[in-house]
């Protein structure tokens, strides 16, 4: 009970901190939103050409933009050794990692979110039939993104070179969600869409392994 | 400060070793703090302090032996031997106010009637008029403030200063000793890490001086007492 009681208090935290500062979702978003439209003048695609590789471009800025978000979310824990704060106080420290990546989740399907119908116009790709698909995909992968990337930022916060450290662990460990994601992606916005339910599968399998080990190393992560 | 009804209680390292890769921070450090004592820590950088604390808050796992609370077991009755923790870093968020931030932890350490004792704090410490104010407009000593009222929260019965009057000035050192003072006089345990003698050290009744990771003087004595915190014959 207690575990999930300290999640929703250090989520709450997240959101509000996020809020006044801005910082995680306002990157993200203009990240994403550079590379959607950048790609989109310079290769000018037919709708055929978009529904083959818009997808790919989708999930390939979403991924860089995750590994600029994540970057910070333990590195600020460390400014007033708040992390060392939050260890004290919580009576399981897996609801810090629960928290975070509670929180990284929700500013990234918010970003993706308000970012679809960008997306959609700028690449010709009718979104609204598949919508429901499409969130899906989104939330799955979005978690699978934050639960390996929350473990791998607490890892690279307390490392030196840590600024490099972070992308170059997570985008190895992130490609197959990367790849699966962009297949399935294809399919939906494909003329006759289909539901890949072998790679949805994949992705939630990936995210209930990784949060698995979260919970079972994740104590040893925190530790000095 | 509030003084509230607690068990004393007291802490033995035994035999404790930390490794920090190729770097032994502590060797064989072997102590017995009893209940209510005011222990000064003094010794150069590095000399093993910080880590010896950080393990005593539980913050740090030893390479090697033990720490246990007043005989206990570490872990029995986890929420009586939570000990409260200052060091010079704040720990505490600068996005957030006073109030939020003690609100905060209040709830993670399931304290009841959290507002009750936020507010209770916040006038002990000084800062109910400030409370809605974000923490990065603080000055150092309020900050300092905020911090011991975060450590005070659960009423700990031992309380943990690693360095705690870093980049105070003489006002807010005066008000940090005379809080340290009223917190020994209620019975608490603490253990506390300085630098040089100050009006913060004389209320200590026990100087323990480390020297490279080990115990090199251990003294409840006048004189010795001030040697250690002044280096003498280091």
């Amino acid at each position: 009970m207690s575990l999930f009681a300290n999640t929703a208090v250090l989520l709450g935290k997240e959101i509000r901190t996020e809020y006044r500062s801005r910082e995680l979702l306002t990157t993200t978003f203009v990240f994403i939103l550079i590379v959607i439209v950048l790609f989109s003048f310079a290769f000018d695609p037919t709708s055929d050409e978009s529904r083959r590789f818009a997808p790919g471009l989708l999930w390939l800025a979403i991924l860089f933009a995750s590994s600029l978000m994540l970057q910070p979310c333990f590195l600020r824990e460390q400014h007033n050794d708040t992390l060392s704060a939050l260890r004290l106080s919580v009576s399981d420290p897996f609801a810090i990692f629960l928290a975070k990546l509670a929180a990284n989740t929700l500013f990234l399907l918010l970003t993706e979110i308000l970012l679809l119908p960008l997306f959609a116009v700028m690449y010709n790709v009718p979104v609204i039939p598949v919508l429901h698909w499409l969130l899906l995909v989104l939330f799955l992968a979005s978690l699978g993104i934050s639960i390996a990337g929350t473990a791998l930022s607490a890892i690279s916060a307390q490392a030196r070179m840590r600024e490099l450290l972070l992308p170059v662990l997570l985008l190895p460990l992130l490609a197959p969600i990367l790849v699966v994601s962009a297949e399935v992606t294809r399919a939906l916005l494909d003329r006759a869409p289909v539901v890949r339910w072998k790679g949805i599968g994949f992705i939630g399998v990936f995210d209930v392994v990784f949060l698995t080990a979260l919970w079972l190393f994740g104590e040893y992560l925190l530790e000095e | 400060m509030t003084l509230p009804a607690f068990a004393p209680i007291g802490l033995r390292f035994e035999n404790i070793d930390k490794r920090y890769g190729g770097l032994l921070a502590l060797r064989g450090v072997s102590l017995s703090i009893a209940p209510g004592e005011c222990v000064v820590f003094a010794g150069r950088n590095g000399s093993g302090k910080t880590t010896l604390l950080r393990i005593a808050a539980r913050l740090v796992r030893p390479t090697r032996g033990s720490l246990s609370f007043s005989g206990k077991s570490d872990g029995a009755e986890e929420s009586a031997v939570r000990p409260g923790f200052v060091a010079h870093a704040t720990m505490v968020y600068d996005e957030l106010s006073a109030e939020e931030n003690l609100l905060l932890f209040a709830k993670l350490q399931e304290v009841p009637h959290a507002e009750n004792r936020v507010e209770t704090l916040l006038q002990e410490v000084g800062l109910s008029e400030r409370r809605s104010s974000l923490v990065r407009t603080f000055s150092r000593g309020m900050r300092q403030r905020v911090a011991i009222a975060r450590a005070l929260l659960h009423e700990p019965a031992i309380l943990l200063f690693d360095e705690p009057a870093t980049g105070l000035d003489p006002q807010g050192v005066a008000w940090l000793a005379e809080a340290i003072r009223r917190l020994r006089d209620s019975g608490r345990t603490i253990l506390m890490s300085l630098h040089g003698e100050s009006d913060i050290s004389s209320l200590g009744t026990r100087a323990i001086r480390l020297d490279a990771g080990s115990v090199a003087a251990d003294t409840r004595t006048g004189a010795t007492f001030r040697s250690i915190l002044t280096f003498a014959g280091a």
